[in-house]
């Protein structure tokens, strides 16, 4: 475990100043998100949405709910190549894969506050026990997503409490003085908490749209929809630390952890094995072959969406494929895609309310979408800047820049 | 560096194991039979003519607004259901074949609507009809998603308190010892409200009577699981809307599939020790072999 020893990847602040160029123009997104917000809140949801009665989840659940916890399961599938897998060499991605998840899911948290029509009874779901129906996924997948959402967090606390015991102000010095080992003595059991949630909730966001068995295309209508969705989950959260390490090393001029990115491309490898196993195995096992096949619309948007799953692996397949950084993204960025277009399918185009009826985001529904990634985005950049999350020294020529802060 | 795929993929089954295995060994609930005192409606095609006399009752009697969106604020038009129009007549033409047909909650007898409420807004209560308690909703839009007849309808004009919309079968109506208003207002007593057991006899006499008039079958005696609200055509289901979903019930299925890795609540704990206890022991080896270095699996 001499990694953990190492110097070089003790995670350290970025530093540097916050509004760069980058940032200006992420933040007017946000700010666009913002307005859009206030118009939904104000006017509704039939005047800020596309949403009807045919389709009455749209891109806010396709997108930001479902994908998007998909996408911040980098922190749940870290966690299990380092801790139940004894990876420790892995230990400088946890952190900032936690960071992201963090985000990702807090981010889901509220597009479900704006999606749901009477989100000021939202309070009760997790309070109001004695009315829990118990049948009801939904409600498992909520609960269990309120709770992670925080375990992330507090998962993510020794970042801010190493920050914190350099503090000027007494209170915050002494919690967090306080708090470094107590989280180093619970921290097991928060973690084990955090294994054992995305597991539970993202099978459960397959298994959601079982309930809408006799209107889902046979193509995705299947028992194995929590499997499928749990698996590819945990492709899609290495592919996402793959991406954001090589983006944040770019971004902030960090020298990336390429030999770990590397790794983690091998790791996908069984996972994605795995998948397509199911994925395919289910289709011959339930004679859908000929429905694969078939060309119209719903066949080649799984052939595209299987074609992705396959392309992936075949790009990581040689230590020499995976030591290229370039290929390394964009074959996390093909599975990031397949990931996503797996779940716009079973949640958009899978479920067929009738011919009727028909479904295109809005430009609000858009803009919320937009605004929230790029609130999501300066979120990471601001914590990376001021706590200790990423590895990764900044190379020599940069040092005097950010020792100017 | 490199992770062996033995390691890995022992490791994603063991995570799976859970889900799989239960999937594997989930047992089919017991079929739901419609409760004692089920009460529900019959609607014949072959009696209906289409006068829409019902579509107004029911707004009237549920004190919904008019509809008038199609003719432009003229007159009560609704084209299908929707937060205003519980209860709608659509005309099915096919050729010289036609048939009226009443759309409305099918109240079924194990409903998806109420499998997918959080809080049970939506819940069989008395006489097994499937109402909503608004204090309870959190406008999440699950039992549309649910509903394999598409029925809830979510009032999307409103900013402030959209509630969803269903036929309720008039129980505040049935309260007063009053008749549901789309069935005390037909003219042609093509829809009656009765006992469910009173009205399959019903359906079942008027098949027996008329051989030639029906298509041999009562819809939602066993569909869906059955439901409380029973049809007769003289045209095929399917082409007026009532889709072939089989006997098993809509939340079977997932039911069945989520208990099985639920049960007691058994296997998430169970998962959870076996998490903990592989982290410990990693630990605790890592203790040993690097002493001093308290970092211990810190993120
Ligand atoms: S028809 Fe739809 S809304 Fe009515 S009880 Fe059945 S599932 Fe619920
Ligand atoms: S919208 Fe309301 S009634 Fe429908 S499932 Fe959600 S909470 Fe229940
Ligand atoms: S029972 Fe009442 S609410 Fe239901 S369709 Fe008839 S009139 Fe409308």
């Amino acid at each position: 475990m001499s990694a953990h020893a190492d110097v070089r990847h003790a995670p350290g602040p970025v530093g540097g100043a916050f509004f760069t160029p980058g940032v200006k123009i992420v933040a007017v997104v946000a700010g666009i998100g913002a307005l859009a917000i206030v118009y939904r809140l104000a006017f509704g949801l039939g005047a800020a949405t596309n949403l009807n009665d045919g389709y009455p989840w749209g891109l806010w659940i396709a997108f930001d709910v479902v994908t998007g916890t998909a996408l911040a399961c980098g922190g749940y599938a870290m966690a299990l190549l380092v801790y139940i897998l004894n990876k420790g060499q892995y230990h400088p991605l946890v952190r900032p894969a936690l960071l992201t998840s963090a985000f990702g899911y807090t981010i889901a948290g509220v597009s479900v506050v704006l999606d749901v029509g009477r989100y000021w009874l939202l309070w009760k779901v997790p309070l109001y026990f004695w009315h829990w129906n118990l049948n009801s996924v939904l409600l498992e997948v909520a609960l269990c997503i309120m709770a992670y959402t925080m375990v992330l967090w507090i998962e993510l606390s020794p970042a801010f409490f190493e920050r914190g015991v350099t503090a000027e102000t007494p209170w915050i010095r002494r919690v967090s003085e306080r708090g470094l080992p107590f989280m180093k003595k619970a921290l097991v059991w928060v973690i084990a908490l955090g294994l054992l949630l995305p597991t539970m909730h993202q099978s459960s966001l397959g298994s959601l749209l079982l309930l809408a068995g006799p209107r889902l295309h046979e193509l995705w209508n299947t028992p194995l929809l929590p499997l499928l969705f749990l698996v590819s989950c945990v492709g899609m959260g290495y592919a996402a630390v793959v991406m954001e390490g090589a983006l944040a090393s770019s971004v902030l001029k960090r020298r990336p952890e390429r030999e770990m990115l590397a790794g983690l491309g091998q790791a996908i490898l069984p996972v994605l094995g795995l998948y397509l196993v199911l994925r395919l195995g289910d289709l011959v096992w339930r004679g859908q072959l000929g429905a694969l096949f078939a060309f119209d619309l719903y066949s080649v948007l799984s052939l595209i969406e299987i074609g992705l799953f396959i392309a992936a692996p075949l790009m990581l397949a040689t230590e020499r494929q995976r030591a290229d950084m370039g290929n390394l993204f964009r074959a996390a960025m093909v599975l990031v895609l397949g990931g996503a277009l797996y779940r716009f399918d079973v949640y958009l185009v899978a479920f067929n309310p009738g011919a009727h009826w028909s479904y295109f985001p809005s430009v609000g529904e858009t803009l919320v979408t937009a605004g929230l990634v790029s609130l999501e985005v300066l979120g990471y950049v601001m914590i990376v800047k001021y706590f200790p999350i990423l590895t990764g020294r900044a190379p020599e020529a940069r040092a005097p820049i950010l020792a100017r802060t | 560096m490199g992770i062996s795929r033995r390691s890995a993929l022992k490791a994603m089954a063991s995570v799976t194991a859970t889900s799989a295995v239960s999937a594997i060994s989930a047992r089919p609930a017991a079929a739901a039979e419609a409760p004692a005192d089920a009460v529900g409606m019959l609607y014949d095609t072959t009696l209906c003519i289409g006068c829409k006399a019902c579509v107004v009752a029911c707004a009237d009697a549920n004190d919904r607004e008019r509809d008038t969106a199609w003719s432009e604020g003229k007159w009560q038009a609704p084209v299908d259901l929707n937060q205003h129009t519980r209860n709608i007549i659509k005309l099915y033409v096919d050729g010289p074949t036609r048939s009226f047909v009443k759309q409305q909650c099918m109240h079924c007898i194990d409903p998806a609507c109420v499998n997918a409420c959080m809080l049970g807004s939506l819940q069989k209560r008395e006489f097994g009809i499937v109402t909503y308690e608004a204090s309870l909703c959190t406008g999440c839009r699950y039992c549309q998603m649910a509903c394999p007849y598409n029925i809830p309808k979510f009032e999307w004009t409103k900013a402030f308190n959209p509630k969803i919309s269903k036929c309720e079968l008039c129980n505040h109506r049935l309260a007063e010892g009053k008749e549901p208003a789309c069935c005390e207002v037909c003219p042609r007593e093509a829809v009656i409200y009765g006992t469910r057991a009173d009205l399959l006899a019903e359906a079942h006499r008027r098949l027996e009577a008329h051989p030639d008039r029906y298509v041999p079958k009562v819809y939602g005696e066993f569909d869906a699981g059955g439901t409380q609200v029973l049809y007769l055509s003289h045209v095929p289901f399917e082409q007026i809307g009532l889709p072939d979903i089989g006997p098993r019930s809509v939340p079977e299925t997932q039911r069945s599939l989520q208990h099985g890795i639920y049960q007691w609540f058994a296997a998430p704990v169970a998962l959870y020790g076996v998490l903990a206890a592989v982290m410990l022991r990693h630990r605790a080896k890592q203790g040993n072999e690097t002493a001093g270095n308290a970092d211990g699996g810190q993120p």
